[in-house]
């Protein structure tokens, strides 16, 4: 049964409350990030991963870009995987809520962070589940600034060359990192062109427009021995005008009016 | 001497263990994986030239459920490699095995080739075990031992025809435990890896000439064997560390940190691969130039008889 759209949009933007509340304790955190991809998250946990239970996930999920736990955090807190009182002391001292784990936390299954890594290891989980001959799918989170290590292509041919038709990578095509612009800083496009060239399915979609993000999703289970890469647009702060302000800023520092008013802004 | 001892250890382990996977990053004809890459060619995945991706594959079968044995060149899997292994290898519930060839000058080609400060790199990572085994008996059982080790293991290896001074009869390894090969009361030698082959020769050598060493085969680099280290330094006042690797950071500077911790007054003196890029040739000429040579190691020892 097709969940609505509506129901997904309940669920992303509930999402982007809890990343506000999550940095609102300190007055700081990665918000843009966090509701740049509470749709993709919402669409993600939501409809496209498979679960037998609320915690237990056939697929595999793969957070290359660490500092976008945030958005990971807010997903897992919807079911109550996280307690919200708990993601309140997100990066505060001595809470396990940090703002870029480890592996071994609930739901992260790699230690991302030390960008351009994820890759990888998503090509070892999807190897993985074809030795053991399953049928999960891996999908693996990466930033565009991310692009710029050399390690990412040397994964994306891998995938390529192993014929990874059930990996998907998403690309958080942000346009920024954090030293300014990635258009600025180096260029990554085209990002779907370079990874059409490794033996990918890419598309480009607007991450922040449900109904195309899911029909995107939807194509990429299709597993005709070609790994899928969706280049997803984002806007840093989507859905609050006031955080959309900050969109490029990398990491977002702000009194409690700002996000109060944040907070009151999400439809 | 045994031909390719890892390539029988690791079928063998092959067999035993349906989660075993091999990786190589185009060096499987140069790193004795023919033999597995032929019994199980499904479990053996090719990367390529890319060692950062092959440990961060390795990293995901691991996590996976799988027992992951990434093999390479030890220069390629440590410096090239370094945030990747540490990383996707080292961090969070997961165990894997790197298998690390042409340890210390045991390759003509110098610092491209050259493993000389991969044991300090390694040892640096939290959690990470570091082996360096002395001939084919010992890497055989090393092997073994990493695979049954709950955390992840580095292993330095040896190919081709491969020295056999251990007995295999028997031999049992134990990680994180040094062994008394030689019980002398005139001077003091703790070694590693080829070192021990090297400092087995040296000591014989010092026998001819009429003084008895003793000798603390020290594989496990870490967790070091603090207790075997502090007991020989309590008896005496040198202690002469014979390592086929940089004098900076491996064995030496192990010894020396038990030593500085136990705070006895012994002197370690390193005897290993100064700080500078090893020459090129053969093994015997770059020990020779490096003063690492049977005659040349004895010579040195010697001025620390009765200390």
């Amino acid at each position: 049964m097709t969940i609505p759209d509506s129901e997904i949009a309940r669920r992303a933007a509930s999402i982007r409350r809890r990343c506000i509340m999550m940095c609102r304790g300190r007055g700081q955190g990665y918000v843009g990030q966090g509701l740049a991809l509470a749709d993709l998250m919402a669409a993600l946990y939501f409809d496209e991963f498979r679960r037998t239970t609320d915690d237990e996930f056939v697929d595999r999920r793969i957070l290359s870009t660490g500092h976008s736990a945030i958005a990971l955090y807010a997903a897992l807190g919807e079911p109550g995987l996280y307690a919200d009182k708990e993601l309140g002391a997100y990066g505060m001292d001595g809470s396990r809520i940090e703002e870029s784990p480890l592996a071994g936390l609930p739901g992260f299954h790699i230690t991302g962070g030390s960008l351009g890594q994820g890759l990888s290891q998503a090509v070892g989980f999807a190897l993985a589940d074809r030795l053991k001959g399953s049928d999960a799918r891996t999908f693996c989170l990466i930033s565009d600034g991310e692009l710029q290590e050399g390690q990412i292509w040397e994964a994306a041919m891998s995938a390529g060359h192993y014929g990874l038709g059930s990996l998907v990578v998403l690309v958080d095509n942000n346009g920024m990192q954090a030293d300014g612009d990635t258009s600025q800083v180096m260029t990554v496009e085209p990002v779907d062109d370079k990874f059409t060239a490794f033996g990918f399915r890419a598309e480009r979609v607007d991450a922040n427009d449900l109904p195309a993000l899911r029909a995107a999703l939807a194509r990429t289970r299709d597993n005709d021995g070609c790994p899928h890469a969706l280049i997803c647009t984002t806007l840093p702060g989507k859905g609050s005008p006031t955080l959309e302000a900050y969109e490029k800023v990398h990491y977002v520092r702000a009194t409690d009016d700002v996000w109060q008013r944040a907070l009151s802004e999400i439809q | 001497m045994r031909a390719a001892p890892f390539s029988d250890a690791l079928v063998a382990l092959g067999r035993e263990r349906p989660d075993v996977v091999v990786l190589s990053a185009d060096l499987s004809n140069y790193t004795d994986l023919i033999g597995f890459t032929t019994a199980f060619p499904e479990r053996f995945i090719q990367v390529g030239m890319a060692e950062q991706n092959m440990m961060g594959i390795a990293g995901g079968l691991a996590r996976s459920g799988f027992l992951p044995i990434a093999v390479t060149y030890g220069v390629f899997a440590t410096r090239r490699a370094f945030d990747q292994v540490a990383m996707a290898m080292c961090t969070g519930p997961v165990k894997a095995i790197v298998v690390a060839f042409l340890p210390g000058i045991t390759t003509p080609f110098r610092a491209t080739h050259q493993a000389t400060d991969d044991l300090a790199l390694m040892r640096e990572i939290p959690g990470m075990t570091v082996i360096d085994p002395a001939d084919a008996t010992e890497l055989a059982a090393a092997l073994s031992a990493a695979a049954a080790h709950p955390g992840t293991v580095y292993l330095r290896g040896l190919r081709g025809m491969v020295e056999e001074r251990f007995d295999p009869a028997g031999f049992e390894f134990v990680i994180g435990q040094a062994r008394t090969l030689r019980r002398g009361a005139d001077v003091a030698i703790v070694s590693t890896g080829l070192g021990t082959a090297w400092a087995l020769d040296a000591v014989d050598e010092l026998a001819t000439r009429g003084i008895e060493a003793s000798l603390l085969h020290v594989p496990t680099l870490k967790p070091i064997d603090s207790g075997a280290i502090a007991e020989l330094a309590g008896r005496f006042g040198v202690l002469h560390v014979i390592e086929n690797h940089s004098v900076i950071g491996g064995l030496a500077t192990a010894v020396a940190e038990v030593v500085a911790q136990v705070g006895v007054a012994t002197t370690v003196r390193p005897l290993g691969v100064p700080d500078e890029w090893a020459p090129a040739g053969s093994l015997d000429h770059i020990r020779s130039e490096l003063g690492l040579s049977t005659g040349a190691l004895a010579d040195r020892i010697m001025p620390a008889v009765g200390r």
